[in-house]
């Protein structure tokens, strides 16, 4: 025994070593862990302001690109208006809105830290618990889709974006409601790889690709982008299709986080049919 | 003492933020991202004692890890660095006189400087790209990443020494 310790005394730098070495791994190997662990990520107090400290001051090199981007919105969100008041509205109208509306809930959210140049990206927002933010949110922009809020913290959320390797999203193509699954592929951040389109789907370049809206996160619709590029791999009942994003993650500065109202509800019912199939 | 401690803390608060403000927002084309903060391991005195060397290469990495997401490949590259760092210092240097304590380029030759720069960014820069992809299907790609942020890293790190560690 005391030569064990008289050992590990005379190496305790190769010890050292290797016991940080492993508890690092570990972290890195067991994804799960870095969920857990809420205080070891860029949402958490210390990190969520200084990163807000440092983009109070970066964020007015952004002021004209950003200006042009909201009046644009303005003048989409205009012409969206004018059909309703053009046409009176009828009970009718307004009962059929009502049963087919999922209610929606859009929470504004400026990005404090956003990163393009990795395999696993991820995105910070200066908004969190307090302000309604809960994981598993959709978060979008004015031209897109970005991501999926993955922690939440007092006043902080982070969450995976589309140049993620760890999500996938459902979508679909706008002509002929085609859907697929649409996952980052981890070289260009301008594009992603979009599979499970069958191969008697009519498609052409500059199809637009939307949100299905069969998952509860995104209401169906938004955009994601238009296909770039397809090829027919030999021996595959699939189109391989490159899908060029419309949100360009290298200027994104303010993004709304989506809350789905009645997520919980439609969860439940899932779950329950779920349950029978056993 | 004291003097010395404020320093280094004052060197470790300063590089993790310069790394996570700045130099993390460094994108060309998705290849290129320079990783400064390994200056601070590399201009420890020689005098450090292992067992710190490792913990302040740990917590260094790991700092970095928590601002960008990326739990634990900083700091398993870090500390593997940390615990080269004396067998490279041997190998390079040849004679004992040519060792001062400090490490800087200001103490030392700089050929001498360059290599062991050079040799100690190169190694974190792989364990890092390489823990980050994770599997070797993307090998040739991942090592035109390691190369070319390596070189990026060196430069920027001999720059420092030449503009603010050298009065």
């Amino acid at each position: 025994m005391r030569s064990l310790f008289r050992y590990l005394i005379r190496n305790h730098a190769f010890v050292l070593f290797v016991l940080l070495e492993a508890f690092s791994l570990v972290l890195v190997f067991n994804y799960n862990s870095f969920q857990k662990a809420s205080y070891l990520n860029s949402a958490s107090r210390l990190t969520g302001n200084v990163y807000n400290m440092y983009h109070s001051i970066t964020r007015y090199f952004n002021l004209t690109r950003v200006n042009q981007e909201l009046a644009e919105e303005n003048a989409r969100l205009r012409s969206v208006m004018q059909e309703p008041l053009n046409n009176p509205i009828t009970a009718y109208s307004v009962a059929d809105s009502q049963q087919v509306g999922q209610s929606y809930r859009f929470i504004p959210a400026e990005v404090l830290n956003n990163s393009v140049n990795r395999l696993f990206n991820y995105i910070t927002l200066n908004k969190g618990r307090k302000h309604g933010v809960k994981p598993d949110q959709g978060i979008m922009s004015v031209n897109g889709i970005v991501g999926v809020v993955a922690q939440v913290s007092e006043s902080y959320s982070m969450g995976l974006s589309v140049l993620n390797q760890r999500w996938s999203v459902s979508a679909k193509l706008k002509k002929n409601g085609y859907y697929g699954s649409l996952a980052w592929q981890g070289e260009n951040y301008r594009f992603a790889r979009l599979y499970e389109i069958p191969l008697h789907a009519d498609i052409e370049r500059g199809d637009t690709v939307i949100t299905s809206g069969y998952s509860s996160i995104f209401p169906g619709g938004i955009l994601i982008g238009t296909i770039h590029d397809f090829s027919q791999p030999e021996g595959e009942n699939y189109y391989s299709v490159t899908v060029q994003l419309s949100v360009d993650f290298k200027t994104l500065s303010y993004v709304e986080i989506v809350e789905n109202q009645e997520k919980d509800e439609i969860e439940q019912l899932e779950e329950s049919v779920r349950d029978d199939k056993k | 003492m004291t003097r010395s401690l404020i320093k280094y803390g004052f060197m470790f608060v300063a590089l993790v933020l310069l790394q996570v403000l700045i130099f993390n927002q460094f994108q060309f084309n998705g290849y290129v991202n320079p990783y400064l903060y390994v200056l601070f391991i590399l201009l420890l005195p020689l005098s450090t004692p292992r067992y710190m060397l490792l913990f302040l290469g740990f917590f260094l990495g790991l700092a970095v890890d928590i601002f960008s997401d990326s739990l634990g490949i900083h700091a398993a590259a870090t500390v593997f660095i940390a615990y080269i760092r004396p067998a490279v210092i041997r190998t390079i240097s040849i004679r004992e006189e040519d060792r001062s304590d400090f490490p800087g380029l200001k103490q030392n030759k700089f050929s001498w400087f360059l290599s062991y720069t050079a040799i100690l960014v190169f190694i974190h820069h792989f364990i890092l790209l390489y823990l980050e992809y994770f599997t070797f299907t993307h090998f040739f790609s991942t090592l035109l990443r390691v190369f070319l942020s390596a070189i990026f890293s060196i430069f920027v790190i001999v720059l420092s020494q030449f503009i603010i560690f050298r009065q």
